[in-house]
């Protein structure tokens, strides 16, 4: 199998993906809203204080992505599973891994596109000054994006199969993520206090290890896991 | 194509418990039984979509077990179950299958669409379609790559006259490929018309038609000792 | 072939010699390193007799940290190979991981509240041991939610390894995460007087490790015989159930 033809098919999974979840939208703007609404909540549980906001924003804003984004990573096994489509899915030739790394694109653009609404919206909620710091911002989010769909879709992979699916998802893979959670709210939090202590190096590399780490892990176990 | 002792437990129920058969290529068998008796088991098992509990096989000299990556690509299904994708069209259906082939196919698109009928319906999302369209999309993919081995489950159910007869075209062409072809069907008189031989599948075990074969339970007992 | 079960039967009856040996070894000497660790040891001068819980707390992390290399182990091999063996070795010790972690957990818990005034601190070393133990219980759900054992030991090879692959990043995290936020660590206390004590305790405790590990995969493989003693039944029998 040529890298050409493994390529093709990842980038057939990830279109085929995100064409369905373009025409049914009804996932997307869930999520969207769910996410927007917590970010109210957490205002609500912790506000009205801006200060204190402040403070926890990037925690808040994390946890936000972290439980609607755990809602996508069923949604992109859901649609294989609704007519025999994973059957049909798995008899193609080729390498699995490539299957998963379409979906991981898929969720990758899912994930990033709520972001991309979300952060702006808890700027505003909070009051977080990001001018100064936009670019290294981006770069944090997109790394510990990269970790947590890395994670989520190849959980989700087994957790959307079996038999307690809503429960066994969060369980298995949030306590994975403390290391993402950990190192990306320290990082956002460090880069909009100003990054005194110029700590956001570190975090960076964490998570830059952590998605190589895990990247690597799941393409390889994905064809052991995905089989029926 | 050989099976030996093949056996399938899902959860607490055996759906088969130790089923043997040949099928020489150029044949076709109808897989016939009662509800229940491991039909469809039976074909997703050969299609290596499932690994047997217990048993083995052989498939066009490749290793059912070891060999299930050589096996996928030869392999050619409908189930009932059509494998479609609602929220694409037909047309974009069948192109994702063709970008998953690698794009090496007998058949364009378009050509594979106008022979099931549906290019009235291309730029129609599958959610929209009838079973019977729906089936159609899969036969479609059947014609734009010809498998060696075609397993077709209850390929009766919700076709029409011309359906049924576009059904036994694919599978005399796939069996003049000598290409081997499974039929799960309840139909007999359907079939009739294509089949060369019947597999009659009792309580998750092939019963003899003509031939006593071997003796699966003691096969598949003493594979696992 | 029902005398075949039988013999079968017969076998799991008895536990092999070595094992009930190996067991009162460990329990022999787990008490004594106890004992030699409440003997030899002064009470200290913060905490007084207090310290002791360390000769357990101490020697179960330790020995959890093992368990959980041994899943990471067994599970590769059981990718590797398919061998069920290895997928039941796995469940075995992350089972005894779990129970370590989680003594460790308490005990951390009890030597804190005199110690610290709190209950709970979120002290790296405590915080991780919390984060793999959740991992674990993880993996043992998925275990028990899963009933086809082919895909249970996929399905649970693939946690494990990633769950041990997440032991050294989570305690790296949780370690820098404290320091930056200058809280009080764990106290260095560790007085050669103590040491001693601790290191016999550690292997004492590897003893143990090694023989719940054994009582467990032993078990798990009489479930699995049992499992196949009753698929022979039902294949010979007429009923689809097993």
């Amino acid at each position: 199998m040529s890298v050409r033809s493994e390529a093709g098919r990842v980038a057939a999974v990830a279109w085929k993906d995100l064409t369905a979840e373009r025409r049914s939208k009804a996932n997307f703007n869930a999520v969207l809203f769910l996410a927007a609404l917590m970010l109210l909540m957490f205002g609500f549980a912790l506000g009205p204080d801006t200060a204190t906001l402040r403070t926890a924003a990037a925690g808040i804003v994390w946890l936000t992505v972290l439980f609607s984004g755990t809602l996508a990573f069923h949604r992109s096994y859901q649609v294989e599973l609704e007519r025999g489509a994973l059957e049909t899915l798995l008899l193609y030739p080729g390498g699995r891994s490539s299957i998963f790394l379409g979906k991981l694109l898929a969720n990758l653009a899912f994930v990033l596109l709520v972001e991309a609404v979300l952060i702006p919206l808890a700027t505003v909620l909070y009051d977080v000054p990001v001018g100064r710091v936009t670019w290294m911002l981006a770069v944090v989010v997109f790394l510990g994006t990269f970790g947590f769909v890395t994670l989520g879709t190849f959980y989700a992979s087994m957790a959307s199969r079996s038999r307690a699916r809503e429960v066994l998802l969060p369980l298995l893979l949030f306590p994975m993520l403390v290391p993402v959670l950990v190192a990306a709210v320290e990082a956002t939090a460090a880069l909009l206090g100003g990054d005194l202590m110029a700590e956001s190096g570190r975090w960076v590399r964490l998570l830059v290890a952590f998605d190589v780490i895990f990247l690597g892990a799941a393409i390889v176990a994905f064809g052991a896991v995905i089989e029926e | 194509m050989v099976a030996e002792g093949i056996a399938k437990r899902f959860g607490r129920r055996w759906a088969l418990r130790g089923a043997s058969f040949r099928a020489e290529p150029g044949s076709v068998q109808a897989v016939m039984g009662p509800n229940g008796s491991g039909k469809t088991t039976l074909l997703r098992i050969v299609s290596t979509s499932l690994r047997p509990t217990r048993g083995s096989g052989f498939i066009f000299g490749h290793d059912l077990l070891r060999d299930a990556d050589l096996i996928r690509g030869d392999v050619g299904v409908l189930y009932h179950a059509a494998g479609v994708y609602g929220d694409l069209t037909a047309r974009e259906n069948l192109e994702f299958a063709r970008r998953m082939w690698g794009g090496a196919v007998a058949a364009s698109v378009d050509a594979a669409l106008e022979r099931v009928g549906l290019t009235h319906a291309a730029a129609d999302r599958a959610a929209g379609f009838s079973s019977g369209m729906t089936r159609r999309l899969a036969l479609a993919r059947l014609i734009m790559r010809p498998p060696r081995l075609l397993l077709l489950d209850e390929p009766y159910a919700s076709f029409d006259a011309a359906g049924i007869e576009l059904v036994h075209e694919i599978v005399r062409e796939t069996a003049a490929r000598d290409g081997i072809v499974l039929i799960s069907t309840h139909d007999a008189e359907r079939s009739a018309v294509v089949v060369d031989g019947v597999l009659r599948l009792k309580d998750g075990r092939v019963v003899p038609e003509e031939a006593p074969g071997l003796d699966p339970v003691r096969l598949a007992v003493e594979g696992a000792l | 072939m029902s005398e075949r079960i039988d013999q079968r039967r017969a076998g799991v009856e008895r536990a092999p010699a070595w094992l009930v040996v190996a067991s009162a070894v460990a329990l022999a000497a787990v008490i004594g390193a106890q004992i030699f660790g409440f003997r030899t040891s002064p009470p200290d001068m913060a905490m007084g007799d207090l310290q002791k819980i360390m000769y357990v707390h101490v020697p179960a992390a330790w020995n959890a940290f093992l368990a959980f290399f041994v899943v990471f182990w067994a599970s590769v091999v059981y990718l590797w190979r398919r061998t069920e063996r290895a997928d039941l070795l796995a469940a075995s010790a992350a089972e005894v991981g779990a129970v370590f972690t989680g003594l460790t957990l308490l005990l951390g818990s009890i030597w804190g509240r005199p110690t610290w005034g709190v209950w709970w601190t979120w002290d790296a070393r405590l915080t991780s041991t919390a984060v793999l133990f959740i991992i674990f219980v993880g993996y043992l759900a998925l275990r028990s939610f899963t009933d086809d054992p082919d895909r249970r030991g996929r399905w649970s090879a693939a946690v494990g390894i990633f769950g041990a692959l997440n032991v050294p990043i989570v305690y790296m995290s949780v370690r820098w995460w404290r320091t930056l936020h200058q809280v009080q660590s764990t106290p260095e206390t560790l007085s050669p007087a103590y040491r001693a004590a601790l290191r016999l305790n550690g292997l004492a405790f590897l003893l143990l490790l090694i023989v719940f590990i054994a009582w467990r995969y032993r078990a798990a493989r009489i479930e699995r015989r049992a499992e196949l003693v009753a698929e022979e039944a039902a294949l010979q029998g007429s009923g689809l159930h097993v």
